[in-house]
């Protein structure tokens, strides 16, 4: 039955050739910019680490004292840690993992002479970061917590620096310089890109920076090595380890639902521990815990304007769709005869609705089809686009079925008011009429 | 004409028509407010930054070591970069418009203000405003062409190696919220260093290096300060044809003069690729807008057209009646055009509300300023056009229809 529906379908479409043409132009044009825009959106907005994400989780503490304005043209001062609160939280060893990290740029040198040097984007850490967020080494490892303590002269590198300075990825045991130190290379990482890069200070290109570089904390305060992102501070001192200068972020792994449960209790104790001191002024109500994703939704990672042109292409399809909609009413009910013959020739209502909708799902398929075609050219010129988030601008398989679904979602939609319509037509008034 | 023909036959595509209008609706409201965000970031994007940009040219120097006298080593870049042919003018900047990284001062007209700011921690009280400030050698006003309105330059026995400045030069809308009695020249302000800084010009117009909200851009002043900072900005002037020629003699010059610094390859270019650049984003997003609104429009009239295609089909033989009894061709047409015209007048009355509620939303969610009222009649006008556009083509058929179909059978 389905074929002989789709016969039909075919021979209505075949009798209106400009009519359908600009129906299948219609459903493509809102397809195709919708798609290009959620797709963006979806890449921005997917899951940095899709096996890990579960496990991840920011803690939040507010040591700004309880009359603190905060800025209009300053980032939040209580986004980040402060240096006596990140260190108590990495070494009470509360959570499953957890670490302290600052973004920072080093200068680099290749090995040998007369090559001029560049600068990298690294991360001075704490030993758990490695494991936490699964990176994976080529060769050597992460440096051990007794190094951090020693505040040794080691480095990771990952295999790109590592490429770029040694000529080689297995550079263990060789000497990096970066700025004027010497630092022995424990470990050479893959290259890792989480996108965004969800545990960097909000300063941070998220779509396009990458972590070249990792090192101990500890050493890198002892090298007084500049850091990069945001520093607030609001009593005066801007000494890296005071109590009212925030700049660090911190991670923690918590692995089960009680887990989770007692790192919140132990991080409003803390918070009420530091009131207790004097130190904070604000209750232990402002110590929080959020997940990775939940971080990433608060700290609106994704930019207002992709926000905006989601919206917009949405806007679009739906004018594309009430347009179908019209135009298959239209030429549903001028084929009022035919449907009578049809019907009185002992077809049901039910057989009249499958078969117009029918011809809407050919007409959606048609479109699904266009509809690619134009998303993958939108896609494509936004991957030409110099904005940081371009190169991930492209369909995975679940989007590219979602396309089609969408596409046939929308035109079955767009035909239901109209076969419903077309099918209460009364055949005995009609036929009369003729 | 009377109405009464067209409206009755209207009322037998009752649904029809009711898609119609909605289409219409939201088409206007979507274009509306599309047309308004595309016009507010042109404007953005055209910001006037107060400065002679065609004659710029900008190279950043990234020194590497930093036990280096950076001050000598800037003054003999500059006499070297000056030597250049074709160099009119060269000096060193911490920042620049539309260059990103800025230096700002919580600043107040009088010390008792600033006190009490310190106080309350917060620079948004009564006087007080946090503006940015350029540091720059002696002659950056002329060299960046900044356009002076009253008083004068910095003099040489002025500039300082600190921000310990004892003088300023405001723009105007910083004079202005400094000293609303206008009385910013030869007035001091304040800055947290506590010690009186004195306004000895105003320019017209200079843009932060940043742009946050509207009503905070142009809150900017020149210090003579000359930035002991490794990293420094050098701004070359020259004729508009030798940019390019200027920028490669000074990039070989520099590394010439001291090979141990980084000129990065993205931060030595002309002004105007540096203002391209800033506003990169909103370019892509006006490019988008007006892909989509295009399109919308194209999908209406699309729509239109189809369907008033379709009625002529349908009525051909009411049309060959109507003929038949009188009717001029030219009424026929009018006929469609009038019926278009009401079709479409309702879609607008619609659309006006729903744009206007659309306007609030964005409002809310998106920071974008009140829907200015010209652009409900701007849009309504362009939506009727439109319409009649649209419907020309069938409207133009049924008027060709002859009077004899009306003897045939259908």
């Amino acid at each position: 039955m389905f074929g002989y529906y789709l016969d039909l379908a075919w021979r209505s479409l075949r009798r209106t050739p400009v009519m359908t043409a600009l129906m299948v132009l219609a459903i493509g044009l809102g397809i195709g910019a919708s798609m290009t825009m959620l797709t963006v959106l979806h890449v921005m907005s997917d899951d940095p680490l899709p096996d890990r994400s579960a496990h991840l989780f920011v803690p939040h503490l507010d040591p700004r004292p309880a009359n603190f304005t905060q800025n209009l043209y300053a980032p939040d001062a209580s986004a980040n840690f402060t240096y006596p609160d990140a260190m108590a939280l990495v070494s009470s060893r509360q959570a499953v993992r957890q670490a302290a990290m600052a973004g920072g740029t080093l200068l680099a040198r290749r090995s040998g002479t007369g090559h001029t040097p560049f600068y990298a984007d690294g991360r001075f850490t704490t030993p758990d970061f490695f494991a936490m967020f699964d990176l994976s080494f080529l060769s050597g490892s992460a440096w051990s917590q007794a190094d951090e303590d020693a505040r040794a002269r080691v480095v990771v590198l990952s295999e790109s620096l590592s490429r770029e300075v040694f000529g080689t990825a297995d550079s263990v045991g060789r000497i990096a310089h970066l700025n004027d130190a010497d630092l022995r290379v424990v470990g050479v990482t893959r290259d890792w890109q989480p996108n965004p890069m969800f545990y960097a200070d909000a300063d941070a290109k998220e779509f396009s920076d990458a972590d070249r570089f990792f090192l101990p904390l500890s050493t890198s305060l002892d090298l007084k090595f500049n850091t990069n992102g945001n520093q607030s501070s609001w009593a005066g001192s801007i000494e890296h380890n005071s109590p009212t200068l925030t700049w660090l972020q911190v991670w923690v792994q918590l692995d089960t639902a009680s887990e989770v449960t007692a790192y919140r209790r132990y991080l409003a104790d803390y918070a009420g521990q530091q009131k207790k001191l004097g130190r904070y002024e604000r209750s232990a109500d402002s110590a929080h815990l959020y997940s990775l994703m939940e971080w990433l939704a608060i700290e609106r990672k994704v930019p207002s304007d992709i926000h905006l042109q989601v919206w917009l292409a949405l806007a679009f399809l739906a004018v594309c769709i009430t347009n179908i909609v019209a135009l298959l009413l239209a030429k549903f009910l001028r084929r009022g005869g035919e449907i009578s013959v049809r019907r009185a020739m002992g077809a049901r209502r039910r057989d009249i609705f499958i078969q117009l909708a029918t011809e809407s799902a050919v007409i959606g398929f048609a479109g699904g089809v266009l509809g690619l075609i134009l998303a993958q050219l939108g896609l494509w010129s936004v991957r030409h686009r110099p904005d940081d988030y371009a190169h991930l601008a492209s369909m995975d398989g679940p989007m590219l079925a979602f396309t089609f679904a969408l596409a046939l979602g929308a035109s079955l939609l767009a035909g239901l008011l109209p076969a419903w319509r077309a099918c209460r037509i009364t055949p005995a008034l009609q036929l009369k009429t003729q | 004409m009377s109405m009464h023909p067209m409206l009755s036959s209207l009322r037998h595509h009752k649904l029809t028509v009711f898609l119609l209008i909605l289409q219409v609706a939201l088409t206007c409201a979507v274009v509306c407010n599309v047309v308004f965000l595309v016009v507010d970031r042109i404007q953005q994007i055209a910001l006037p930054s107060g400065l002679d940009e065609p004659m710029l040219s900008i190279i950043e120097s990234q020194s590497i070591d930093k036990k280096q006298n950076q001050l000598a080593r800037h003054d003999a870049d500059l006499a070297a970069l000056r030597a250049i042919p074709g160099v009119k003018m060269a000096v060193a900047a911490d920042s620049l418009p539309f260059g990103d990284q800025e230096s700002s001062y919580g600043t107040c007209a009088t010390l008792e203000q600033l006190e009490q700011a310190a106080k309350l921690r917060s620079m948004q009280t009564n006087g007080c405003v946090q503006p940015a400030a350029y540091a720059g050698t002696p002659g950056e006003l002329n060299t960046l062409g900044i356009h002076l309105v009253a008083g004068r330059d910095f003099r040489d026995d002025e500039y300082v190696d600190d921000d310990k400045v004892p003088a300023a030069i405001l723009s105007a809308e910083l004079a202005q919220k400094l000293f609303p009695a206008g009385n910013a020249l030869g007035n001091t302000i304040y800055t947290g260093e506590r010690k009186p800084i004195r306004v000895v010009g105003i320019v017209q117009t200079l843009v932060r290096p940043r742009l946050y909200a509207f009503g905070t851009n142009q809150l900017t002043m020149l210090f003579p300060s000359k930035s002991a900072d490794s990293y420094i900005f050098y701004v070359l002037r020259s004729a508009p044809a030798d940019r390019q020629r200027v920028l490669k003699a000074a990039a070989a010059k520099l590394m010439q003069l001291d090979p141990d610094r980084i000129l990065p390859p993205e931060q030595m270019q002309t002004f105007e690729d540096l203002r391209r650049a800033y506003f990169q984003r909103d370019r892509t997003m006006v490019g988008l807008l007006v892909a989509s609104c295009a399109g919308l429009l194209f999908v209406t009239a699309l729509g239109i057209s189809g369907l008033a295609n379709f009625w002529v089909q349908q009525r051909r033989r009411q049309i060959g009646v109507r003929r038949a009894i009188g009717a001029t061709r030219s009424e026929i047409l009018r006929h469609f055009l009038l019926e278009n015209f009401v079709i479409v007048s309702a879609g607008i009355l619609v659309g006006v509300v729903l744009a206007v509620v659309l306007n609030l939303l964005l409002m809310k969610q998106y920071e974008v300023p009140r829907l200015p009222w010209f652009y409900l009649p701007a849009g309504a006008l362009v939506l009727w056009s439109l319409g009649q556009l649209a419907v020309l083509a069938p409207a133009m058929r049924a008027s060709a229809v002859p009077p004899v179909v009306a003897t045939r059978s259908a």
